[in-house]
């Protein structure tokens, strides 16, 4: 398989085509005998029906109206006041990319980049970053080109499951905005710390953010 | 996560009006009230975003280093004018980079304890649950206080901000109902006592809108230091936060506070007393710290910090300049 292309389009349909997970919902819905996706809520302007209460479902009594322009795209959603950035990001915008861990701001898994500062999505409530700009990792790639950083984790084998990869190269991307230079391995892995990776990829995580600042 | 509303305050009158009623929290970078809201712990009916308003800035003047307090970590950390405290800095720097790009240092100065069982809303706490009793007295307590502790509940405060603060006896400036006060940050903290779900004397409704830290030039000679399980990325088993002001060997001044350690930021007029006047050497060093676990109660799994918060002090203060002979 085409690894780099397979990482440039995590999550997120490819163009023409149909995403893993779209086509796994898909046939999820098709057996259950229910309409389900996303997208589909998303342009009638509804909030679908979800089983998780506090996670991107009905929008309550009290909905919020958000306005965001994520990935350089204008953005519009009616949402439940408890939605997070991060789940609005994957159940309601489909932009499944940015993964939860722990989904208590422990883990670094969800970041993503607002206003072009790391931050943790988890944490973020969507309703406090109306109009604000939300970079995610499928907003990195520019078409069929990787960033330099997804580029530089691919060739080092920076990852081994990939749940944590987003998260990572959204905070190695800061970084390399961030510092300049970087400093010592130990600096660049302090400035890593908040991305935890339990297959112990970070040897050649430091190795590809290195590449990329060229040190 | 409990259902709430959730407002956008335009001002800050605006958003101390919001709070007339019960059970409104303030969301400023989120980090500790989201994370709360998901486990249980806090259940606001009503959260006001007060992330808009003016409460920005740092600036120095004759009376010291003002600080917004919805700064973020990371930018004041960052700031030429917070260099001149490297103390203050060094504090900020305890969190991952997102969460200090996210906290704000009114918010730092709020956050809630890191006890796995105020977290843990399946077992008693008093400073969650009031009358409910305290599992960590007698359970997991290695990460709790030795020092400031009572009956009822032995939290670690979480702050590093706020140790570096009460050394450089920083001020807080707030807002509420009646207008804007200025309190010493030293004051703001309560002990535990019977009532530790009672943590600081803001009114209701009222919030910080600022930190002041009084001019200290000597304060260039300062440093923060963290002992922790790992060495990025952690809450502090102990922390020193020290200042000293160096005359030819001598200690003309000093500035002494612990965390990790205590149930509110720590300062330490015994130590610092000890410290005046003498040379800036280990055994005189030594010998001052000793002065910091003055009353301390250490729990089953702590009695570690005993030793641990004086070689924090010791080596903290030694990096300034101290000599061997």
């Amino acid at each position: 398989m085409d690894q780099s292309k397979d990482l440039a389009t995590h999550g997120q349909p490819a163009a023409g085509g149909v995403s893993r997970r779209r086509f796994l919902a898909s046939s999820a819905a098709a057996s259950a005998g229910v309409a389900v996706g996303a997208p589909a809520a998303e342009a009638a302007g509804v909030a679908e029906s979800g089983a998780n209460p506090a996670g991107a479902g009905p929008a309550g009594a009290n909905p919020v109206e958000v306005r965001l322009l994520v990935n350089g795209r204008p953005r519009q959603l009616t949402l439940d006041p408890r939605v997070t950035l991060l789940d609005a990001l994957r159940d309601r915008l489909g932009l499944t990319g940015t993964k939860k861990g722990c989904d208590l701001g422990q883990c670094g898994s969800c970041t993503v980049h607002v206003d072009g500062r790391r931050v943790l999505s988890c944490l973020t409530l969507a309703a406090s970053v109306d109009g604000r700009r939300v970079t995610t990792i499928e907003g990195l790639a520019h078409g069929d080109r990787l960033h330099p950083v997804q580029q530089a984790f691919i060739d080092h084998d920076a990852f081994q499951c990939g749940f944590c990869t987003p998260g990572q190269s959204m905070s190695a991307v800061a970084l390399l905005a961030e510092r300049r230079p970087l400093g010592s391995d130990d600096e660049i892995r302090d400035w890593m710390s908040g991305n935890l990776c339990r297959c112990g990829a970070y040897g050649n995580i430091l190795d590809a953010i290195k590449t990329v600042a060229g040190q | 996560m409990r259902p709430y509303d959730f407002a956008v305050a335009r001002d800050v009158p605006d958003a101390v009006h919001r709070t007339a009623s019960a059970g409104t929290a303030y969301l400023a970078g989120g980090t500790t009230l989201v994370d709360l809201m998901k486990l249980g712990v806090m259940t606001p009916a009503h959260v006001v975003d007060i992330n808009r308003l003016p409460l920005r800035g740092v600036y120095a003047d004759a009376f010291g280093l003002h600080i917004g307090a919805l700064e973020r970590m990371s930018d004041v950390a960052a700031h030429p004018l917070v260099q001149y405290y490297p103390v203050v800095a060094q504090a900020l720097m305890g969190a991952s980079p997102q969460l200090r790009n996210m906290a704000t240092i009114g918010g730092n100065l709020l956050q809630r304890t890191r006890c796995g069982y105020f977290r843990d809303t399946n077992t008693p706490c008093n400073k969650r649950q009031p009358g409910t009793g305290c599992p960590a007295r007698t359970g997991e307590n290695r990460g709790h206080a030795i020092l400031g502790t009572s009956e009822s509940c032995v939290a670690t405060h979480a702050s590093d901000l706020a140790v570096a603060l009460v050394a450089l006896d920083a001020r807080l400036a707030l807002y509420g109902g009646h207008g804007p006060r200025a309190v010493p940050l030293a004051g703001f903290y309560r002990l535990p006592g019977s009532t530790p779900h009672i943590e600081n004397h803001l009114l209701p409704g009222e919030l910080i809108s600022g930190v002041l830290v009084p001019p200290l030039p000597w304060a260039r000679r300062s440093t923060y230091l963290m002992l922790r399980d790992r060495r990025s990325y952690g809450f502090a088993l102990a922390s020193a936060a020290v200042a000293v002001d160096l005359v030819g060997g001598i200690i003309r001044d000093v500035r002494v506070a612990a965390g990790g350690v205590a149930t509110v930021p720590w300062r330490l007029p015994a130590v610092e007393y000890a410290l005046r006047g003498r040379p800036l050497r280990q055994d005189v060093v030594e010998s001052a710290a000793r002065r910091a676990v003055d009353g301390a109660r250490p729990l089953s799994q702590n009695r570690f910090k005993i030793a641990l918060v004086q070689r924090a002090i010791v080596r903290a203060l030694m990096s300034l300049g101290g000599t061997d002979g």
